[in-house]
């Protein structure tokens, strides 16, 4: 019994040896374990800050257009035009020539807004407002309806399927379908068959720090562009000095385009 | 040795066969020849990478490379379609830019030969337009 009774002390000591042995092999792996994340963390680290510095969207900016409607002279169309010319659609491009007029690609147009008890008309441009909570982009089944971090809406056409679920979900009429083959295409603004388009408010051109074809172009200056994030840009200090709105601002997508005068 | 009549029509058909094989490949050869010879004149002596590694992986650096580009907006790539057309475009005699995809063109040559066909250039623009750009600046 006493033999039986030592054995037992003897088993549990030596178990307890191997728990312990076990018990050091599993913290001394942790240890190493922690010290290869450490290294790991601090290589995320420098990923991070190299990322900050280097160039590319960056969710610090909130690309905005305000446009002046007072200053939009009634029948020009300057913008649209220099929409046209710098991204390659519409007049000017040899495509589309079996689309009709309804099917053919609009990224801009000038839409005219009549008071019916006054008789007051006016003209504005519409295009993608770029929202920040884009209706465009909680539709898309794939992903390729996508906003930048610096609220840039685009499409991927890579990953578009063209199946215009977006072209539904936006308020704003803003985006076009191709429906047939295209060529000579602008090396900046591909755009071909199958896919959905829309203003991409020249992100080429921003990205190399210039302003949008149609800012550029509009001789009433009637159109400014800017950072809305940047209290001292000059569309932030106009944007403070004057009275805007959003156009259907109810449906709060919150638009990165804002009109004053409407 | 003497061999059966049959025997020797069978080498003898066989002999034809390999004739016509390596005829064939000859020929295929001399167009994949073609298709390299007309890199563009601007092209230089190197891709932006080894020239075998490109000839592999040529759309795994565009595949990476287009995301950043359209997504995360940098625009300093390795990756860019619109350096591949503006290197290996070739000139007509009138100097007009003939698309790369065009037939016995740098892009068509391979991929005809491979029977690869390619997508890029469904919307993707054939011709550099950096050239007609700068002129007009």
């Amino acid at each position: 019994m006493s033999q039986n009774h030592d054995n037992k002390v003897t088993n549990e000591a030596h178990e307890q040896q191997v728990v312990n042995a076990a018990r050091r092999r599993f913290l001394g792996q942790t240890a190493a374990a922690t010290a290869v994340i450490a290294p790991g963390i601090t290589l995320m680290t420098i990923a991070h800050a190299d990322s900050k510095s280097a160039e590319g969207a960056s969710s610090s900016r909130r690309w905005g257009l305000l446009i002046d409607v007072n200053r939009c002279e009634k029948g020009c169309s300057d913008c649209v035009s220099a929409c046209q010319q710098e991204n390659g659609w519409g007049t000017g491009s040899t495509d589309e020539g079996l689309s009709s007029s309804r099917q053919k690609a609009q990224w801009i147009r000038t839409v005219t807004v009549h008071d019916k008890q006054t008789g007051f008309t006016n003209q504005l441009p519409m295009m993608c407002q770029h929202c920040e909570q884009p209706p465009c982009v909680d539709v898309c089944p794939t992903g390729a309806s996508m906003k930048r971090a610096d609220g840039i809406v685009l499409v991927d056409k890579h990953i578009c399927i063209g199946c215009r679920y977006c072209m539904m979900a936006c308020p704003y009429k803003a985006r076009s379908f191709v429906h047939e083959p295209l060529h000579d295409q602008k090396s900046h603004a591909p755009r071909g068959k199958g896919t959905v388009e829309s203003c991409t408010m020249c992100v080429h051109r921003v990205d190399r720090g210039e302003q949008p074809a149609c800012v550029v172009s509009c001789t009433q200056g009637a159109m400014f562009f800017g950072d809305l994030n940047d209290p001292a840009s000059d569309i932030s200090i106009k944007l403070a000095a004057v009275s805007s709105t959003q156009i259907r601002a109810d449906l709060g997508t919150n638009p990165g385009v804002r009109y004053s005068g409407i | 040795m003497v061999l059966s009549k049959k025997l020797k029509q069978r080498i003898g058909t066989m002999a034809v066969v390999f004739t016509a094989i390596m005829g064939f490949g000859s020929v295929a050869y001399s167009d994949n020849h073609e298709a390299k010879r007309s890199i563009g004149a601007k092209a230089g002596d190197a891709c932006v990478k080894e020239t075998a590694w490109m000839r592999r992986n040529h759309m795994e650096l565009l595949k990476h490379d287009r995301d950043r580009t359209l997504r995360q907006g940098i625009r300093s790539v390795d990756g860019s379609i619109n350096g591949c057309v503006d290197c290996h475009t070739n000139k007509d005699e009138s100097g007009y830019y003939i698309p790369v995809n065009a037939e016995g063109e740098f892009c068509s040559g391979c991929h005809n030969y491979t029977s690869v066909s390619i997508d890029c250039f469904e919307c993707h623009a054939t011709r550099p337009d950096s050239a007609v750009k700068r002129a007009e600046r």
